[in-house]
Formats: C-alpha cells, structure tokens, sequence
C-alpha cells in the first residue's frame, strides 16, 4: 500500500509484515517494535482505565449496565478459575486472568478492524509507513506473556513446595520413585517445561498470524479488479465473522492455560 | 519470528498491567460482589423466615378462631339455660304471687261473708224482734213475758 514502488504481491503483503522498529542497543536483539509496544499499551490503557473507572463507582446495590457488563465478564472469569484453582484466588489468579483475558482479547481484536483501511490511517493521519496493529501477530508479545506467566509457575512452585518439594516432583512424576526413573522423569518434566510456554504462545501467535495473512491474501482480490474486489469483500467479511470466533476462543484459551499452568505449580502430586 | 528486546517491554508492560488490576481493578468490584451477595442472601433468608412466620401465624389464627368458635358456642348454651332458667323462675315466682293474692282474696271473701252474715244474723234478730214484738205488744204483757223475750233475744244473738 502506497509504497511508492510497484505493487506486487510480494511487497503488499511484506508491507503489512514490516514493522515500524527502533534501535534501542546493539546486536539484532536491541531492537524494538514500536508499533507493538505502543499498540499493546494503547489496548492496555484503554481496557483497564475503562473496566478501573467503572470499577471505582462499583456499587454493591442495582449496578449500571456497563457496571453489571464489567460483573457479566468478571464473574465467568472468576468461575472458571474457581473450577481450577483451588487456593485464594483473589489474591494473583484471577485477576490475573482477567488481565490476561482482556488485554489478549482487546489485541486479538486489532485483527478484525479492515487491515488496509488501518494501514492507511496510521500513514496518512499519524504518519507512520509501517505499522503492525495487531500485537499478538508479533510473537514478542505472545512469548513475552508466556514466558511471564512461566516464571510465575516456576515461582509458585517454590514457593508452595519448597526447593526439596519441587526437586522430588521433578525427579519422582509422573513414573514413579524408583532411582532408575529419575534420568527418564527429569527429562520428562524438562520437555514439560520447554513446552508450556512454546505452546502457550505459539498457539496464540499461530493463529492470529495465520487470521491476519488470510485477510492479506483476500486482499489481493483487489488487484484482479471490480469484481474481483467484491468477492474478495465478501470472503473478508465471511473471514471476519468467523475471526470473531477465534480471536475469543484464543484469549480464552490463553487465559485458561494460564490459569491451569498456575494451579498445576500450586498442586503437588 | 525475531525475538529481540520487544519481549522485555511487552512483559514489563504485562506485570504493570497485572499489577493495576490486582491492586485497583479486582478488589473493590469483588466487594462490591460479595456484598451484594450477601444482601441477596440475606433478603431470602428473611424472605423465607417470614414465609415460616406468616404459615405459624395463620395456624395461630386458625387455632384462636376455632376456640372462640367454641367459647361462643359454650356462651350461647350457658345462656340459654340461663334464659330458660329465669323464664322458670319467673313462671314460679308468678304462680305464687297468683297463689297469694288469691289466698288474701278468699279470705277478704270469707271474711266478708262473715260479716255479712254476721249483720244479716243481727237484722233478722232485730227484724224477728221487732215482728214479735208488734205481735206481742197486741197479745202480750210486756212486762210479763219479758224474761222470754230476753230469753230469745239472748238465743238470736
């Protein structure tokens, strides 16, 4: 889009992949996704400062409608955590999920708003060539949540078992305690533990990503022309109403994955 | 896919966000949740304690109708026995004041008669008397046959 350079293809759809970077230290890890971190933080600040203003008014009589909507997501929240954590969980858990659940539910979202259309504010009104506005299309984001979540786990699983408890559940789950497992449960539970978080997060980022390339590639229905752009309108629409599927399924299971990872840490065997 | 110093400002901007929601975002509207739960329960707790005591009170009312019923029923009894009581009483107390009067009656008529007869008694003496004595003061010495007369005189009386 309004490149400057021919219009393939390839550079529409690399276009919409690039992102607006800033170097922050050397080396190729110093640099910084600005578009991601601003993005995210936009989504952020919105949500909570939304769900924070209500909440301060929260009144324990007949609750406003945008009180009682903020109750409405709270509640399911909350009931779902109570079904797998069996501990205080108003003190971390569940708002954590709630966290968890909002902020991947609001950058999910980015996704359903028309990508081009998009592209073509942030350029034109703010100026920007390249700016990715989906978050959770950039797997930093995805792995930064998980990785969070993960040192979490392995936090509360010191801090509710101890060193020693932690230790025996490494060595001696899930086969048993005989010495001659303790090579073959160790790597099993260090597989484990690579995998959460890959998992977790490559399962966010996956499908997201892949939502946002489909919208691309029906995109370029628009190069064939007239009629060629309305098919490619109707598919993106058809996409879209599926997308609102998944973009909730996914906050929601990266929610409930973090609440199962934190109640695993908590539960010894 | 690079991972590069994104990842760090992304979960920076997470623990921010997990710290606002537990310090500012959870605890007031779980409050205001539980106590509002509370309330509920609390009003269907009353709820169903006034349901338990309007069902005693109408077994109350229940129990206090039917034993007035009864006293009534006992009143109405007691008074008709006493109606009927009094009505004989009267009867009675009638009876013999009827009996008096007309014992006080006869004997004013007896008493009466006697008089009567008393003074008829003496008018006819008196009239007999007088008979003889005209037939007598004809026939008769006066002087003479006055022991006689007397004599009658003292039987008429």
């Amino acid at each position: 889009m309004a490149s400057g350079t021919e219009l393939t293809p390839t550079s529409y759809i690399d276009h919409h992949l690039t992102y607006l970077t800033t170097k922050v230290s050397e080396g190729s890890f110093g640099v910084l996704h600005v578009d991601t971190l601003i993005t995210s933080l936009i989504l952020g600040v919105i949500s909570f400062g939304f769900i924070w203003l209500i909440v301060r008014k929260a009144t324990p009589g007949v609750p406003s409608k945008s009180q009682a909507f903020i109750e409405l997501a709270v509640e399911f929240i909350d009931n779902e955590v109570k079904n797998t954590f069996h501990g205080n969980r108003h003190v971390l858990v569940a708002p954590l999920a709630l966290t968890v659940f909002v902020w991947v539910l609001m950058m999910n979202a980015m996704d359903i708003l028309p990508i081009d259309i998009m592209a073509w504010v942030t350029e034109n009104v703010f100026g920007m060539h390249n700016w990715k506005i989906v978050p959770t299309t950039d797997v930093n984001t995805t792995f930064a949540l998980a990785l969070s979540i993960w040192f979490l786990m392995i936090f509360f699983n010191l801090k509710v078992k101890g060193v020693g408890g932690w230790m025996h559940e490494l060595f001696c789950t899930p086969f048993g305690k005989n010495p001659l497992l303790w090579i073959l449960n160790l790597l099993f539970n260090f597989i484990e533990y690579v995998s959460k978080p890959l998992s977790h997060s490559l399962r966010l980022f996956g499908n997201i990503y892949a939502g946002e390339i489909i919208f691309l590639l029906l995109g370029m229905w628009a190069a064939t022309g007239v009629s060629g752009t309305i098919f490619g309108s109707i598919l993106g629409a058809g996409w879209a109403i599926f997308h609102i599927l998944i973009v909730t399924l996914q906050a929601f299971i990266f929610m409930m994955l973090t609440v199962v990872y934190i109640s695993m840490a908590h539960e010894s065997h | 896919m690079n991972i590069n110093f994104t990842l760090i400002s992304q979960a920076l901007a997470f623990s921010v966000f997990i710290w606002f929601t537990v310090k500012f975002v959870w605890p007031p509207l779980l409050r205001a949740i539980e106590e509002r739960q509370k309330t509920i329960a609390d009003g269907l707790a009353a709820g169903e304690r006034g349901r338990h005591e309007l069902e005693l009170a109408s077994q109350r009312s229940s129990e206090v109708l039917k034993e007035a019923k009864q006293r009534a029923s006992e009143i109405i009894l007691q008074a008709e026995k006493r109606a009927t009581e009094i009505v004989e009483e009267a009867k009675r107390a009638a009876k013999d004041e009827g009996d008096r009067i007309v014992a006080g009656a006869k004997a004013d008529i007896a008493h009466e008669m006697f008089s009567a007869k008393e003074s008829l008694r003496q008018h006819a003496a008196q009239l007999a008397l007088a008979g003889a004595e005209k037939i007598l003061r004809r026939e008769i010495d006066a002087k003479a046959h006055a022991d006689i007369l007397s004599a009658i005189e003292e039987d008429l009386k």
